[in-house]
């Protein structure tokens, strides 16, 4: 019995701009629970007195002054930008999305 | 593009609804850098020149946390009287939309770094209501999209998007209050409060410049309405783009009108951003709200954890400055003023004004009078803030010494003050441009007195009869002939002189 369904594996790839096939919803949601099972079984390891980890240094309060530093110019911010348009990079059209 | 909305009387809502509130109001910190970058935090700017590879998401580069940004959140947090954070993460919240180059945005999700607090709101009639502050967190702004080719700039219709990302990275607090329930017909009027009552508390921090009109502070208002028959809580809506503390009261109030009738028609509610339309006052629907798991946040692996030791908590807590409400007790006691005078400086935003006034040298007296009525009236003929008004306290406290030395009349100080706000210059030059000095030359009055009396003979033989209160008509008649630049009281002394 597969974890993850093949609705959620539509809607991940939804997330994620994927188009996605019918035939490579069912592979890919086969393919992912192997996965998601061989990772699930840090559980079987893990137990109540090892805190979940993020990080894998114990520093905390990594902090910066608040100095300017130089930035780059607006010609080299753009350079690598497969469109520029008044300064500013161009993108496609965004439909049915807003912050 | 506004399709016709159906809204229900106001006071039906109320009959048949209880509303709540919820409000997250986004504050840009006036930090020198951005939130995980050197680049400079700055408003405007040519596009894309407060870029570096950090903020722009190029590969290989990493974030490393503004210390000042912190420190000011936990500022924010302790102001508004919430408990900081003894350990946080930060979080990256997954999204598509190209307004961060990143495709995530850095934030803080389920350890936020100042979380159970409260701010006490006055409404204009002094009624005070306590809003429960659910969390601060920190995050970071996104760059600015600009649509090209819709007819409204907006997106819908647009053929294709620019973006500029010179705001993106900059220090943003997220500041969300619990759900304020139990507000009622009032619950417009408690949003603009809140934010109002936010704003002021954040500039008195100086931690922003609170200028919603240049979007450092935003706020974004959730209205839902709770049947008076069931109780049960509806479903609630995210109106986006409020960008000024009237807009915020009048989103609110068009959600209730909307919603109460929608469900009036058997309709539903659909939980979905949307967007408030300054010049209609409506609001219409964005994009459905994508639930949080939609985000797929997890904690930022490029940042380490926060914790705040308790002795720098502490010593930030030592560094906050007199708070709003403190302040306003502070000069109630000192200028002796009544509840009600004291309410209504606040309401008229003259109480700042008033305050820097008398730092600049005038007397509280002087200062509100100035504020209250002639500038009050100047604001208002020009659809202008008190605030916003073209005069510094300085100035105003300067021409009030003007008066107080004698060198200008109250009329001719009114004229200075026009000329200061015509951007004539400074109540000097405007005195000096204008020709506004008071005629003190007793000479010259002495003549204008004369040639007044010669042109009334009827006049001057009853000044001459005694009936001083005939004086009156003279002294008017130099006053026109100085054009208002003498002093009355002098010119009186003369006339009765001069028929003695």
């Amino acid at each position: 019995m597969p974890s993850i369904s093949r609705d959620e594996v539509a809607h991940l790839a939804k997330l994620a701009r994927l188009a996605v096939t019918e035939d490579e919803l069912d592979l890919f949601a086969g393919q992912l629970d192997v996965i998601l099972q061989s990772v699930a079984s840090v559980g079987d390891i893990a137990t109540a007195d090892i805190p979940p980890t993020s990080h894998a240094v114990p520093l905390t309060n990594v902090f910066r002054e608040d100095v300017v530093r130089p930035s780059l110019g607006q010609q080299q911010a753009l350079s690598g930008a497969p469109e520029a348009e008044d300064g500013r990079f161009r993108v496609p059209r965004i439909l049915g999305e807003e912050a | 593009m506004t399709s016709l909305v159906e809204l229900m009387d106001y006071d039906e809502v109320i009959e048949k609804y209880d509303p709540v509130l919820g409000l997250e109001v986004h504050v840009e910190l006036h930090t020198n850098t951005k939130m995980f970058c050197g680049c400079a935090n700055e408003f405007g700017g040519e596009p894309n020149t407060h870029t570096c590879p950090t903020c722009l998401g190029l590969p290989g580069s990493l974030p490393v946390v503004n210390g000042k940004a912190v420190e000011s959140a936990i500022r924010i947090g302790l102001a508004l009287n919430c408990e900081i954070a003894e350990w946080c993460r930060f979080a990256r919240k997954n999204y598509f939309y190209p307004d961060m180059p990143k495709n995530f945005q850095t934030s803080q999700y389920d350890e936020p770094i100042a979380f159970n607090g409260w701010l006490d709101v006055t409404l204009d009639d002094g009624e005070v209501i306590r809003v429960e502050i659910e969390r601060a967190h920190m995050e970071e702004d996104t760059g600015k999209s600009l649509h090209v080719g819709g007819a409204t700039g907006r997106i819908h219709g647009a053929e294709h998007s620019l973006l500029d990302y010179n705001r993106a990275g900059v220090p943003l607090i997220e500041i969300v209050t619990k759900m304020i329930p139990g507000t009622k017909e009032r619950a417009p009027e408690v949003a603009r409060a809140y934010v109002t009552a936010l704003r002021d508390l954040l500039k008195a921090l100086d931690v922003s410049d609170v200028r919603m009109d240049q979007g450092s502070l935003r706020c974004d208002a959730n209205v839902s309405l709770s049947p008076k028959t069931t109780g049960a809580l509806g479903t609630r809506t995210e109106t986006k783009n409020v960008n000024s503390l009237r807009s915020v009261e009048r989103a609110v109030r068009f959600e209730m009108t909307r919603q109460a009738a929608v469900l009036e028609s058997g309709g539903e509610v659909i939980q979905e951003t949307r967007h408030f339309d300054e010049s209609s006052g409506s609001t219409s629907s964005g994009r459905k709200k994508e639930t949080a798991e939609d985000y797929r946040y997890f904690p930022e692996p490029d940042l380490v954890p926060i914790a705040p030791s308790r002795e720098w908590v502490e010593e930030l807590r030592g560094t906050l400055p007199e708070l709003p409400w403190e302040r306003r007790a502070r000069i109630q006691k000192e200028w002796n003023l009544t509840d009600e005078v004291l309410r209504d400086l606040v309401n008229a935003n003259a109480l700042d004004l008033i305050e820097a006034t008398v730092v600049a040298g005038a007397k509280p007296d002087e200062a509100r009078s100035w504020w209250v009525s002639y500038l009050a009236q100047q604001a208002n003929t020009r659809g202008v803030e008190l605030t916003d008004l073209p005069i510094t306290p300085a100035q105003v406290a300067r021409v009030i010494e003007l008066v107080n030395t004698g060198a200008l009349t109250n009329k001719l100080a009114r004229e200075a003050v026009n000329g200061v706000l015509e951007g004539e210059g400074s109540p000097d030059e405007v005195v000096e441009k204008r020709g506004l000095k008071v005629v003190s030359d007793d000479s010259a009055l002495e003549k204008a007195v004369d040639e007044a009396l010669a042109a009334q003979p009827d006049v001057a033989q009853k000044i001459r009869d005694g009936k001083v209160q005939a004086a009156g008509a003279i002294v008017g008649a130099v006053m026109k002939a100085t054009k208002g630049q003498a002093d009355a009281a002098r010119v009186r002394e003369i006339v009765l002189a001069r028929c003695s």
